[in-house]
């Protein structure tokens, strides 16, 4: 019951992230509009009801099995892959790449330096 | 009814009902989640690109559309929702280090959205890929619903878009941890920082794997670039001349 209970709460947070994003043209998805939120409510609530973390825990250690079928979209994209493999493939590769380097080296120094300020 | 029929008819109701989606995707996921097990979680072979080949594969194999497939795949994406509303749980819980680090936080927040967007584009741009791929690419670090919205609005194709977002999730959560021992780092938050900010979801779930407060960092990340690239790559794009 826990889990029925944690579950619609989720669903019920996303909802209102859904309306929030339409009624004030936000340019987020409903889902992070309706994350916010419920960040917000735990913030005023103070802890997090044993309800809710029955319906996250098995959620979130199955991240990766809700990415399978967008994942698969792409076999939609047969032409314009064959077309444009290389530049798409070497973009991807080396952009992530230094997205990783470039943001685990600031945040690393900007931590390191507050630790040694305080 | 003739043998003949009767397996036509199984054909038929396999192909049409969304029951052969969603067993095919759990299915083929349990299965690569044990292979990923087995290899002692080898990196290469990753469940979510384990199952999306072999899932491909048997889609071309037997003849099924993508949109037939999805009418059972569809069940488990929209999950997708819920999951990201449940990201705020593990960042109330890791709230102490988030206050404790949220300047480094801002200040590579907002570097990692200008890398990101201008290398995606810049990289594409000498390399010669078409507009609509450029603009594809530019939102790619930020989790796929919003990126395909970021997507459209740039002049790019969203669904290609959601296809690469995945891409470039799974290819942070392929080599994050070897970038981040050549960096000698330590802190499980700042991985996650990274993780989050280059693999959105993806890196999350890797991230997840490997500790709870990584995993949360990671979702604090993807969050906030989900917010800070939505307002901020069309404006950023359209000041350097590109669109």
């Amino acid at each position: 019951m826990d889990f029925i209970i944690g579950f619609t709460v989720l669903l019920i947070f996303q909802i209102i992230g859904e309306i929030l994003v339409i009624v004030f043209q936000l340019p987020v998805s409903g889902p992070v509009a309706g994350m916010i939120l419920l960040f917000i409510g735990l913030l005023i609530r103070g802890r997090v009801d044993t309800h809710i973390s029955a319906a996250v825990t098995p959620i979130l250690s199955h991240l990766s099995l809700l990415f399978v079928p967008a994942g698969v979209g792409i076999m939609l994209h047969y032409q314009l892959l064959v077309n444009e493999w290389l530049a798409i493939i070497v973009t991807l590769i080396l952009t992530t790449i230094l997205m990783l380097f470039s943001t685990g080296f600031i945040m690393n120094v900007c931590s390191t330096r507050l630790k040694r300020d305080k | 009814m003739p043998e003949q029929d009767k397996l036509s008819a199984i054909f038929a109701y396999l192909q049409t009902s969304p029951i052969t989606g969603l067993a095919l995707t759990l299915g083929i996921y349990c299965l690569a989640m044990s292979l990923f097990a087995k290899s002692r979680y080898h990196p290469l072979l990753n469940p979510v690109v384990v199952s999306v080949i072999t899932i491909i594969t048997v889609l071309v194999i037997t003849g099924t559309s993508y949109e037939q497939y999805f009418a059972g795949g569809g069940i488990i994406h929209f999950l997708l929702g819920p999951a990201t509303v449940a990201l705020a749980i593990p960042l109330y819980q890791q709230l102490p280090r988030i206050k404790q680090l949220w300047l480094p936080i801002v200040i590579t927040l907002f570097s990692s959205v200008v890398i990101s967007g201008l290398s995606a584009v810049g990289l594409s741009v000498y390399l010669g890929a078409s507009f609509s791929t450029q603009m594809s690419l530019a939102p790619k670090s930020v989790t796929a619903p919003v990126a395909m919205g970021i997507s459209e609005i740039l002049g790019g194709i969203p669904s290609l878009t959601a296809a690469l977002t995945v891409a470039t999730g799974l290819i942070g959560a392929l080599i994050g941890t070897k970038v981040f021992s050549l960096l000698n780092l330590k802190d499980d938050a700042v991985k996650g920082i990274a993780l989050g900010l280059t693999s959105h979801g993806i890196g999350s779930a890797r991230a997840f794997q490997l500790s709870h407060e990584m995993g949360a960092f990671a979702g604090l990340a993807m969050a906030l670039a989900t917010f800070t690239t939505a307002f901020l790559l069309p404006w950023l794009l359209s000041a350097v001349g590109i669109l």
